[in-house]
Order: C-alpha cells, then structure tokens, then sequence
C-alpha cells in the first residue's frame, strides 16, 4: 500500500495544527458557530443528534493491521469502544469530545492517516473495489489511480468550497463493486485499440433525494490527462453548480439542466486551456505511485491438492462450507483467495465492531493476510491473499471473533443508515427494522436458498442506506408523524445500475417483516434454476409481487 | 455592501486602502480612487478614463469574466467579492484572471471571506485582503502559513509536487 514520504507526512502534521489553532479559536469564541461548521466539516466533525462523529478517511478502503490497532486504540481512549465502517468505506466515531478532535488527529497522523475532507462541502475520499488488485476480471488495478487523485484533491485551494459534496470513485474491473455509476465522477479504466490505459469518464450520478445514474461524458480519457481533467470538470462545476438551493446543487442537477452533452461540451471547452499543462501526469509519477501496490510474494502452490483438502474440510463441517460460499471469493492468483469478514452479524447495527474486535481484525490480517484490510462499500471487512490451505484456520479463529457470519451478498447482508436512533434528519427508525429482519430470517438454508440479495434501508430521502439501489429497497417515511415504511424494488448498483420503483403506499413497521416475506415467497414460486431475486423480478414485472403484498387479508 | 476600513492586508503587509466601492446603480463617483462594479465598468469604459482617481473594478462572485476579462487588463486592481465565505467561485474567477488573462494587478478579496481560507486564497492569485469586519490582521496573516508546501498546481506554484521533488 501508499506509504508516506516527508511531504506528505508533513502536510497532515500541518493539518493537525491547523485544526487545533481552529478549535482552540472557536472554543474562545473567535470563530462563529457558522464559521466553525465548514471548518470541522472539513475535517471531518459532524454534531450529530446524541454527540458529535467524527470520520476517519480510510482511503479506498485500504488500510494496514498497524493502522486498524491504532483505530481501536483511539477508539479505547477516546470513545466507547467500538467504531462504524461506513458505505464509503470510511469510519466513523460516534462519540468523541469535541475539544478532543485535534489528539485524536495527532494520533491518527503518527499511522499516516487523518480527516481530511471526510465531509463538508469539497471532494470527499475516492473509493473503489475491494477485491482490487486480485480481482480475477480486473483490466488495471484502481488503486494507484486512487492515490493519484487522492493527492490532487487534498486540499485543491481552488475546490474547497464547492455548491455541494464531490465524491469520485474508480472502477477497475468488468463487474462493478465500487456503484461508480453512483458518484458525482465514475472512472472506469478502460483500454484502447493499442492497449494503452485510459478512462471512461461519467459524470452527475448519486443517490439523495434525486437518485441519478452518472452519464457518459468522455469515452476515453488517455491516462496521462486525468488530473487536468478533473481540474476541468470541478472547475466547470464549481462555477456553474447551483448554489442557491443546497437540494439542487450536486453535480447531477447541472448535468441534468444541461444535458450531458452540454456539459461534456463545457468540461472539453474549459479543458482546452489545461490540457498538456503542467499538472499532466508522466510517467515517473505514474510509477513511482503504482511501485507502492506490488503484489506480495505468493507462494507456489499445488493448486489440485489444497483444493480436494478445502473441499474435504467444507464436506466434514457444514458451516465451513456455508462460508466459503459466501464470505470466500476467488483470486487470480492460484492457491489464495479473499475472505469477507461479515460485520453483519444479528442484533449489531451494520457496520459496528468493537475495539477488542479490530485487533483480531488486525492480528488476522498480520497472520495470513500480508498485514493489509480492506473495507467494503457494504459495510464489510476483506481480507485479501489468504492462502487457500490457511483457510480453515482462518474460519475458526475469525468465528471466535465474532466475524464469520456466513451472511455476505445474503439478505441479512444489509447496508443500513444510522435513521432515528441516532440521526435528527430521519423519518423513520431504521436499525430496529434490520434487526427485525435478520430475526425473521435466521433460517440459514432458508437464506442460502435465496441465493443473492441486497436489502437496504434509508431513514429519510437523503438515502445514506442506499435504498434506491437495492433489489429491495426500504425507506422510511413520515405520515403525520408517524413512523412508516415505503417499499422499493429492482434497484441494483451493478454496472448495469437500475434504480428501484416504489412497490405502493407505505407500510407500518409491523407490516414491513411481513411485507418482505412475501415478496420472497413472489419470488421463489415464480424463479427459474438458479434465478436470482433481481433477474425474477426483471422477468416478471412488479405486479406480482403488488398483488401479494396488498391482497386484503383473507 | 461594503464598510469602507481603512486597513487591509496587501502582499504581507498591512496597508492603508484608498479605494472606495461604487455600485452599479450610482450615478456620482466618488473623488479619488474607486472600484467599480462590472456592470458600471461595462457601461461606462470611456467616461471613466476622466476620472481623476484610480479605478479598479469588483466582480460579484457569480459574474462570468469571460466577456470582460480583456478590458479591465490594465486596471490597477481587481477586487473580487464573497457575497457568503462558503461561495468558493472567487477561487476560480481570481486564477481565471491570472492563469487565463495574464492580470498582473492587485486581485483583491472582498466581502465575508475568513481568515482560515488565507493560504489557499493567496494560492488561487488572491494578493490583497479586505476584511468585511474589523480583524486582527497580523494575527490572520498566520494562516498564510497554515502548510508549507502543496501537490497542486496552483498560481504560487506552478508546478505539482510531483514534478518538483519526486
Ligand atoms: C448520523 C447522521 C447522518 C446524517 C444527518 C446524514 C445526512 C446525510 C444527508 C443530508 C445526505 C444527503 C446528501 C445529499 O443530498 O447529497 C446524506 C447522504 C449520504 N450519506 Fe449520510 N448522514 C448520516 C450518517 C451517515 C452514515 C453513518 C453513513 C454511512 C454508513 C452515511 C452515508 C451516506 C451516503 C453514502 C450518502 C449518499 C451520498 C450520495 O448521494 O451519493 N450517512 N447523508
Ligand atoms: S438516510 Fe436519512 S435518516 Fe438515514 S442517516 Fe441519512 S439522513 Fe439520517
């Protein structure tokens, strides 16, 4: 992974004093409460409902066992003991003291990470895949691009006061784990006719209240030219974006208002000046920032053999074999595989672990794993490059941690917002409807059965549990101030994303559990082999599954 | 708009300005050194080369320069105006006018910008500060240093990082 030379090093220690001398300013009443916001925001400070959070930028997802040890020390000494991993792959504190920030930015700034621009109104962290550089339909590993933009964009004096927030994410691979269709900028790399490396560059998707698809606004971008690139785009952006009203102002509203052609016109027009300039990338840059992502040294490995040992294993213990079907997924590298750390386990808000629970995390990663973690956009833990024959081992002390729920792509596998409990936008409770959910769903044949299945959950419209992109979609909404609950279904944020359509008029919270079981009952009567709940529902319309969720009570 | 004080900061240095806004729909100027609104200079290009004073012209934060930018080339200064410190689109307009249309004057931030946004404002081209309200300018002037160096391209550093030391 990126390791930090003096520059760098040096500029999140400046960041760190920057951030105390403005905390210390505002605590002696020399900035405004207005002034403050953008600023902690900047770094990362939200005041939430209950306390303030604070998010920790975990660039895409990437991070080393010394890094996780120091989040759950931090996590220790100055909050409750457990931290989140957020769909951007990032973590979130729920509990630090406000007058305690700039520590926790000086410890985090001794393992080369830090805040910046984890929120506010600037370009947030780029995500990516989480089986990046393993992934076996990969066509270039993202991460080095991730790297390159992340340095471009920390700090970007002209771009730190957007309309709105700024999310980019890279896709290096023929599926698409990464929703980069779901960002204000996707990239996808791509390859020319004469095999050189570039980008499909789409720009205006997101989720929010006005869930939009990114459209196509460059088809191939050659490498050397993306940094100029983005300058043109947020340049166009932060001109042009509407500022006037905080609801019409993502990147996805201009595109729209224009059309992408126009804006692919604008973006080429502003480009003209800065391209070729002197923020083009070479190809020392360019190798120097891919030197850091170089494969471990992989062991050779009789294929044939660990595979009819791990497969002798699977058939003497059913849940071992339960996990390697979901939680274990195939590398390029033969003989290893990635191993999915479920997070989900029941009656845990999603994404939550302990600070005990890191450093198994951390000491897992250490013994089998090259001491690299990678976070998921779902909210999960990878652990990448585990030898197929240490897989057994792993399983059993990563169940003793509490971390081997064999759930991963199930419909106990959800992405879910903090909602009610925790947020002053929600309308809805929405942790107490996951767990209500994982409750009813407990039969783990009755899961497997049900093959692949994404369940989301959103308090509000703001959509920070994804909703829209479900397969099935849940969104929490207020009728006369009550709490209620409106279905969507057909979502997908795949590379073929679709957003979901509302199933009918909302549902109490006891209607919900009940609701969904019988979409699934639609489901497996209606399914084909070995059809998934989404292709069913491609191929046979919502109507079906209307009919039985509102059929009066016989 | 704009409370006229004395003092403001310029290349470093606490100075005294001279210059007072005129709006658009004035229809007297000022003795001595003014800085008129873009539409007023638009409007009033030849009558304003009588004037006694220096003129300068201010652009609000969503003024397109593009039409512009070539007359107002020779002005001595351009001040450019935060109607809210979170309106970041002075950012682009002031390293338009330096990278694009070559401006070699004083680019003067007006309006409700703050103190925490020096570094990277001197970054994009900004070279003068007018505070909206009475400040401690030469305890502001130490965010100028906030960071020591920087990855990108900008009007103070024209080349990255990554080509300067890597
Ligand atoms: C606890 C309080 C929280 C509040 C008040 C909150 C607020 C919001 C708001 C207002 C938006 C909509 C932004 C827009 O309109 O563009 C949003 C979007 C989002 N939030 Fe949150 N959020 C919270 C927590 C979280 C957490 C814990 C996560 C991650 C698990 C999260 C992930 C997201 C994501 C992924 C989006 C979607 C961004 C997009 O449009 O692409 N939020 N949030
Ligand atoms: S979706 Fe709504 S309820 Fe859920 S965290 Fe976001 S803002 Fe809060």
């Amino acid at each position: 992974m990126y390791i930090y030379d003096q520059y760098d090093q040096k500029l999140v220690d400046e960041r760190v004093e920057q951030y105390r001398d403005q905390t210390n300013r505002y605590l002696e009443g020399q900035i405004s409460e207005e002034e403050f916001l953008p600023l902690r925001l900047q770094n990362g400070l939200y005041v939430q409902r209950l306390a303030p959070m604070l998010r920790i930028a975990v660039p895409y997802g990437l991070m080393s066992s010394r890094q996780v040890r120091k989040i759950a020390a931090i996590s220790r000494t100055f909050d409750k003991g457990y931290v989140h991993f957020t769909t951007r792959q990032n973590i979130q504190l729920n509990w630090p003291v406000l007058e305690e920030v700039p520590d926790i930015l000086a410890e985090l700034a001794s393992v080369e990470m830090h805040a910046i621009q984890t929120s506010g109104n600037c370009i947030r962290n780029t995500t990516t895949d989480q089986f990046a550089g393993v992934a076996d339909d990969e066509i270039e590993d993202p991460r080095p691009w991730c790297e390159i933009i992340r340095q471009w964009s920390t700090l970007h004096p002209e771009f730190a006061f957007l309309p709105r927030k700024f999310k980019i994410a890279v896709c290096g691979s023929e599926e698409d784990r990464a929703a980069f269709l779901l960002h204000d900028i996707g990239l996808q790399l791509v390859k020319n006719e004469s095999g050189e490396t570039g980008f499909h560059v789409f720009a205006g998707g997101g989720l929010g209240r006005t869930p939009v698809i990114a459209s196509s606004i460059r088809e191939f971008l050659p490498k050397e030219h993306l940094l100029t690139y983005l300058d043109a785009i947020l340049r166009v952006y932060n001109r042009f974006g509407n500022r006037d009203n905080k609801y019409k102002a993502r990147i996805k509203i201009l595109v729209r208002a224009w059309t992408p052609a126009v804006f692919a016109e604008r973006v080429e027009a502003e480009w003209e000046h800065l391209k070729n300039g002197p923020a083009t990338l070479n190809g020392n840059e360019i190798e120097r920032v891919k030197s850091f992502f170089t494969l471990p040294d992989y062991q050779t490995v009789d294929s044939a053999a660990v595979d009819a040992e791990v497969q002798s294993l699977a058939t003497e213990h059913k849940a071992f074999s339960r996990w390697l079907d979901r939680n274990v997924r195939a590398q390029k590298q033969a003989g290893y595989a990635s191993v999915t750390l479920s997070l989900k386990p029941a009656g845990v808000a999603p994404g939550d672990v302990t600070d005990r629970q890191l450093e198994q995390i951390a000491d897992l990663a250490d013994r089998y794993s090259f001491g690299e973690v990678r976070t998921t956009h779902n909210q999960n833990i990878v652990l990448a490059d585990i030898l197929k024959s240490e897989l057994f081992e792993l399983w059993q002390q990563a169940k003793s941690a509490g971390l081997a729920t064999p759930n991963i792509g199930t419909i106990n596998d959800m992405i879910c917002c903090p909602g009610g409990d925790y947020c002053s936008l929600a309308n809805a409770k929405s942790i107490p409807v996951a767990e209500a959910i994982q409750r009813k769903f407990d039969d783990l044949d009755y899961v497997y059965d049900l093959g692949d299945l994404e369940l989301n959950i959103s308090g509000c419209m703001n959509a920070c549990g994804h909703h829209h992109i479900g397969h099935i979609g849940i969104l929490g909404v207020d009728k006369k101030g009550e709490e209620w609950y409106q279905i969507q279904l057909g979502g997908s944020a795949n590379k073929d994303a679709a957003l979901g359509k509302v199933l009918g008029r909302s549902l109490s919270r006891d209607a919900v559990v009940d609701s969904i079981e019988k979409l699934l009952d639609v489901y497996v009567e209606n399914r084909l082999d070995q059809e998934s709940f989404l292709s069913t529902y491609q191929r046979i319309g919502i109507e079906k599954f209307k009919e039985r969720v509102y059929a009066p009570a016989a | 708009m704009h409370q006229q004080l004395k003092a403001y900061l310029k290349d470093g240095q606490v100075i005294d300005n001279s210059y007072q806004l005129v709006s658009a729909d004035s229809e007297t100027l000022p003795v001595g050194d003014i800085l008129v609104s873009a539409d007023y200079w638009k409007a009033n290009q030849q009558q304003l080369t009588e004037h006694s004073g220096n003129v300068g012209v201010w652009i609000d934060s969503h003024e397109e320069i593009e039409d512009f930018a070539g007359s107002i080339a020779a002005v001595p200064v351009i001040a450019i105006n935060f109607p809210k410190f979170v309106d970041g689109r002075a950012f682009s307009t002031a390293r338009l006018l330096c990278e694009r249309y070559g401006y070699i004057g004083e680019i003067r931030a007006i309006g409700n910008f703050i103190r925490d946004q020096l570094f990277m404002m001197q970054r994009c081209g900004f070279n003068a500060f007018q505070f909206e309200s009475e400040i401690d300018l030469a305890a502001a002037s130490k965010s100028f240093n906030d960071f020591s160096d920087s990855y990108q391209v900008a009007v103070d550093q024209p080349e990255p990082l990554f080509k300067r030391h890597r």
